[in-house]
């Protein structure tokens, strides 16, 4: 032990003591350079983490805004009700998933235990409506009409309805104003879904779980204005979920009400007379068939001719836009959808196709005027015209000897357009056209906006059809495979029909080219397409975007803006030939085919104008047109397989305007009755505490049957075949 | 030579007064290493804030008073104090000849604990329940009478002038020492504390002198035995819960991974100057659970910021490299043991229990030395001071 230093301790331990201190001071480094990295190489991903820890956020559902008519009447508004909602993520932690529940719930609520778990179940493509289309994290709805009893029931016992809650909540409501249900153009809500939150998630107006989305009509269209800003209040709660502080406070901000031009009493009106004119239609024997006209689907639309804004639009078949609040039941989903019931959600103002018939007439009428036949020439009308052995009858199977274009319309002189027609695409070449054919009458129709939407403010419009020689071609193209499968040389009328479109369904034919100028064959237009250019011949020629939002204004009244209809076009005619072709749609209502059912007609103090069309349609029933117009107001109305044009919608147009105009079937005027003299150029006023001053509104009283139009002609002589 | 009793023991200078007893320069009060004491004092009291925020929210923990932890907390620090003072009186050298009591102490206490006196808490049957709120986990103090029995039975020839180094026998003997209470505390199963007693083992190893091969060998066979444990499935399901979700944190955040990502996001959320003592609100929220106990580096971490956690390991730094220090100036080999095994300790002890924190360690229910709440935690590590004190004070004043 000589080796021992003063300190007693030799070199190994020395050496190890070194090694100790070295080995506690690295890890001591280690601790060092990690928090280091944590807290300032990373700090901000995980201070952001440690704020999605630790908020959460309570949603405070903006009140969506009101849709009025023009006067400020609701058209669509909330109403407050006791609504009861399950909560999905709570049921499921229940063992049996919320069955025992959801049928004690329904023992309350006096509901079959199995439709209340229908309506709770998510959709998913196997899934039939019923069923919760929205975020399975956000309370479902299963009644929005409970009563005070059965919610107390409900909140008095909540060991026994655990996620089960009854809150008054606003909930969407389409009061029908005056009978103006106006369902289609109203459109619904339905619940947003996660593929539109994620898309709209990077835009100005995310959405929220709990957000009610317009599907359809005008609640699609201005769904952003209408939904307002939810509000959502951030709470910092713990781990258990307890708050412990508010983080940050969005206060909702009430959606902006739509005024529309829509006058509910026009509306109520044009309902009650376009489903008048069906019933009465389906009463009257089709001489064609043999059988009542089944008088299927109509529509019939009313534009501010000087402004193309919509007064009134309605499609029938229509439904109860209430049945979508709170999320529609099995069977009324059915009933919507059933083939009987004939698609009622379709709005056929905008989305209803069909051959427009003579109502038509105005364009080929134009486009001879541009090709350079004067107005006032000399056509002959005979009673039929035929190319190389086929004969096209004009309709009424009668001759008018010489006559104007004018007269032509007058009468509705199919011949005189057969000829025009038939020129031209003689002109064109033919079968076998020239380079670059003129196409002038179809190039006219896409000049008067056929083919093409009218960019009314509803979602789903349809553009219709011009049959011009690029579509024959595109159809053709799509379909020959198939008509060249079931095409058969001497077969029915429809293998014959298959066999001759699959050899030459491409090319442009004399028979399609005399259909197309009188507005049958191929040719499809919507109602509001019709309403557009007509409203244009009106007004001096332009063809405005039909409008029927008409200014969006804040909640609290404070902030209009207003929505000014924007045009499309001008109509491809002089100011000549407009004044031609409008003083000859006047003679139509005077003298024409409508005359008869404007008798007593104040034609003086309001020039009516008016083109009657019955379109045919292969396998159906005629299709009914008619487009009239005054210096104020444009309506057309269709009813498919309703028969004649002026037969059967001319009183229900007819009634529409003695409404409008407060006239009586003598054409007596009565100011105070009238419901609309002039169109609505003010704006409703809405109060700073957000009520609106609207006017009452009283249902439409029909006039009574007694009440007929002074019998002026009577329809004009009874067609052999058919009548225009 | 016989001296009349008015003189000092030294036999060279007169009595002097209490007053100048204590401020003369070889008084205990100057030999005293100021920089420990100061610097446990202050994590004692950093601990007391940081177990405060940690519970004032608490209500199921602390009864409704939201100073509950934090006079308790104070309370434990003083009585820590008089602990290290009494050890000071008694002196590391007295206290060697009292191992063998102490040893039959503890190893009467952690056999409590498996008896019907012993209670579980938090997965760990490691307690005995006092009554009155207070409860004692005899393995805190297993660990200081492994580290003077072990130097004990090490120095004894070697600071006797016997022998250069420990012999084996010697080594065999200190080994089974530490071997039967280790054994009892992992039957509980605390193996957090049988962890920090492996280490503190080879701590004294080490500084003992021993021959190389028990180093390495101690190391393997710790290495093995881990092995061993994992595949005889001795450990409960807890356990390897924890382990597995060190390994992937992700695994299942809603579960056993929860500790460690909501500390993590804890800490990392403080930044450089962190979110203001009660403003954390992670701790606010109570995210981390047991904060005030293993987790409370997340309380600095997150509302003193890379700052305020930085000081407490700058503030562990001082206290080790002090104990280093110590640890190389004493001329025996005794006290350089016991200073090596509680460099050891704390040294481990405190990497565990922020490594957890941030997620470079395993889970395991051990206290950050001085900062976290709980009594026999606190106790023993103010008696490892006390020790360290002792042999600083007591060593020559030459040095």
């Amino acid at each position: 032990m000589t080796n021992i230093p003063e300190t007693g301790r030799t070199p190994r331990v020395q050496i190890r003591l070194v090694i100790l201190q070295v080995l506690v001071f690295s890890l001591l480094l280690t601790l060092g350079g990690r928090l280091w990295y944590l807290q300032i190489r990373n700090g901000k991903e995980y201070s952001d983490e440690a704020k999605n820890n630790h908020v959460q956020q309570v949603v405070q559902p903006a009140v969506r805004g009101s849709i009025l008519d023009a006067r400020g009447i609701p058209l669509a508004d909330n109403e407050t009700r006791l609504v009861v909602s399950a909560s999905r993520t709570e049921l499921m932690k229940i063992k049996d998933k919320g069955k025992g529940v959801l049928t004690r719930l329904a023992g309350v609520l006096d509901m079959k235990p199995q439709d209340v778990m229908d309506k709770v179940r998510l959709c998913d493509s196997k899934t039939p409506q019923p069923c919760w289309n929205g975020s399975p994290y956000q309370p479902i709805p299963v009644t929005l009409e409970a009563t005070t009893q059965q919610a107390l029931q409900i909140r008095e016992r909540p060991e026994d309805f655990p996620g089960i809650t009854a809150e008054p909540t606003a909930v969407r409501r389409y009061p029908a104003p005056g009978g103006a249900n106006t369902g289609q153009v109203l459109g619904y809500l339905s619940p947003v879904t996660d593929d539109e939150i994620v898309k709209a998630k990077n835009t100005n107006s995310p959405f929220l779980r709990s957000d009610q989305v317009g599907r359809f009509g005008l609640e699609r269209t201005y769904d952003k204005q209408l939904r307002g800003k939810s509000g959502v209040t951030r709470y910092e709660v713990d781990n258990l979920g307890r708050v412990i502080g508010q983080a940050e406070n969005d206060p909702a901000v009430p959606g902006a009400h739509l005024v529309t031009s829509i006058d509910a009493r026009v509306q109520g009106v044009a309902e009650y007379e376009l489903n008048a004119a069906m019933v009465e239609a389906r009463k009257q024997i089709d001489r064609n068939t043999g059988v009542p006209y089944k008088a299927d689907a109509g529509a019939v639309v009313v534009l501010e001719s000087k402004t193309g804004r919509v007064v009134a639009m309605a499609s029938n078949p229509t439904y109860d836009p209430n049945v979508w609040v709170g999320g529609i039941s099995a069977k009324d989903y059915a009933k919507l959808t059933a083939k009987e019931s004939n698609v009622p959600l379709m709005n056929r103002a905008i989305q209803g196709q069909a051959a427009p018939g003579s109502i038509f007439k105005v364009i080929p009428t134009t486009a001879a005027v541009n090709a350079g036949y004067p107005f006032d020439g000399s056509y002959p009308c005979p009673s039929s015209y035929s190319i190389g052995g086929q004969v096209f009858k004009n309709f009424e199977s009668q001759g008018h000897g010489n006559i104007t274009l004018g007269q032509a319309l007058e009468v509705s002189c199919d011949t005189v357009f057969y000829a025009l027609g038939h020129q031209q695409w003689l002109k064109d070449g033919g079968l076998h056209p020239i380079k670059n054919p003129a196409e002038i009458f179809y190039k006219t129709a896409h000049q008067f906006g056929l083919g093409a939407e009218t960019h009314v403010d509803l979602p789903g419009e349809e553009k219709g059809r011009v049959p011009d020689r690029a579509w024959k071609q595109r159809f053709w193209e799509a379909n020959k495979d198939q008509w060249c499968k079931t095409g058969k040389k001497g077969g029915t009328y429809v293998e014959l029909l298959s066999y001759e479109n699959c050899l030459e369904g491409n090319l442009m034919r004399a028979g399609d080219a005399v259909n197309y100028s009188i507005g049958q064959g191929d040719t499809l237009v919507t109602p509001i397409q019709m309403a557009t250019i007509y409203a244009a011949i009106s007004n001096g020629g332009t063809m405005w975007n039909p409008t029927i939002g008409k200014a969006v204004i804040s909640a609290d009244g404070k902030k209009v803006e207003e929505i000014k209809p924007q045009a499309h076009g001008k109509l491809p005619m002089d100011e000549k030939t407009r004044q031609q072709i409008s003083e000859a749609l006047e003679g139509v209502a005077t003298r024409g085919t409508a005359a008869w059912r404007f008798g007593g007609w104040p034609q003086k103090q309001i020039p009516m104008h008016a083109k009657t069309g019955t379109a045919e349609v292969y396998g159906k029933q005629t299709t009914s047109w008619f487009a009239t117009f005054t210096d104020d107001y444009t309506i057309v109305m269709t009813i498919s397989q309703g028969g004649t044009g002026s037969g059967a919608s001319g009183p229900a147009v007819r009634n529409i305007y003695n409404a409008i105009y407060g006239l009586d079937m003598a054409g007596k005027q009565d100011l105070s009755k009238a419901l609309l003299p002039k169109p609505e150029a003010n704006l409703p006023t809405i109060q700073p505490d957000g009520s609106i001053d609207a006017p009452e509104i009283r249902p439409y009283v029909p006039p009574s049957p007694e009440d007929v139009p002074p019998a002026l002609a009577g329809p004009p002589a009874p067609p052999a075949h058919k009548q225009d | 030579m016989q001296t009349a009793n008015k003189f000092s023991v030294s036999r060279y200078a007169p009595e002097r007064g209490p007053v100048a007893k204590l401020t003369a320069r070889d008084s205990v009060l100057r030999r005293l290493d100021w920089p420990i004491l100061l610097s446990a004092l202050a994590l004692s009291l950093l601990g007391a804030l940081l177990v405060w925020s940690a519970t004032r929210n608490r209500t199921t923990l602390n009864q409704g008073d939201p100073y509950y932890f934090l006079t308790r907390h104070a309370m434990n620090t003083g009585i820590g104090l008089v602990l290290m003072i009494g050890t000071i009186w008694l002196g590391h050298r007295t206290l060697r000849g009292a191992v063998p009591i102490l040893y039959g102490l503890s190893l009467i206490l952690v056999l409590a604990v498996l008896t019907p006196l012993g209670s579980t808490i938090n997965g760990a049957h490691a307690w005995i329940v006092i009554g009155g709120g207070f409860s004692l986990q005899p393995g805190e103090f297993v660990k200081i009478t492994i580290i003077l029995g072990m130097a004990m039975l090490l120095a004894a020839r070697v600071d006797a002038g016997d022998l250069e180094h420990p012999d084996h026998r010697t080594v065999v003997k200190a080994l089974c020492l530490a071997a039967a209470p280790m054994g009892i505390v992992m039957l509980m199963p605390d193996l957090g504390s049988v962890m920090v007693m492996v280490v503190i083992v080879l701590g004294v190893l080490l500084a003992s002198g021993a021959s190389n091969r028990w180093v390495v060998g101690l190391l393997a066979s710790g290495v093995a035995g881990a092995v061993l444990i994992w595949q005889l499935g001795v450990l409960d399901e807890y356990q390897i819960n924890r382990f597995a979700a060190f390994a992937n944190p992700e695994l299942d955040p809603a579960g056993v991974g929860y500790n460690t990502n909501q500390a993590r996001i804890a800490i990392g959320s403080g930044g450089l100057l962190g979110s203001g003592l009660f403003k954390g609100s992670q701790t606010t929220g109570q995210f981390v659970p047991e904060q005030q106990t293993d987790f409370v580096f997340t309380v600095a971490g997150e509302e003193l910021g890379f700052v305020g956690a930085g000081l407490i390991l700058v503030l562990l730094g001082v206290i080790l490299w002090r104990a280093c220090v110590i640890a190389r100036e004493t001329t025996e080999l005794y006290g350089t043991i016991v200073c090596a095994g509680i460099i050891a300790w704390f040294a481990f002890q405190a990497f565990e229990n922020i490594g957890m924190t941030l997620g470079i360690m395993p889970v395991a229910g051990l206290p950050l030395p001085f900062v976290s709440y709980g009594g026999s935690s606190m106790f023993a590590v103010w008696v490892a001071v006390g020790l360290l004190q002792s042999i600083r004070v007591q060593r020559p004043m030459s040095a």
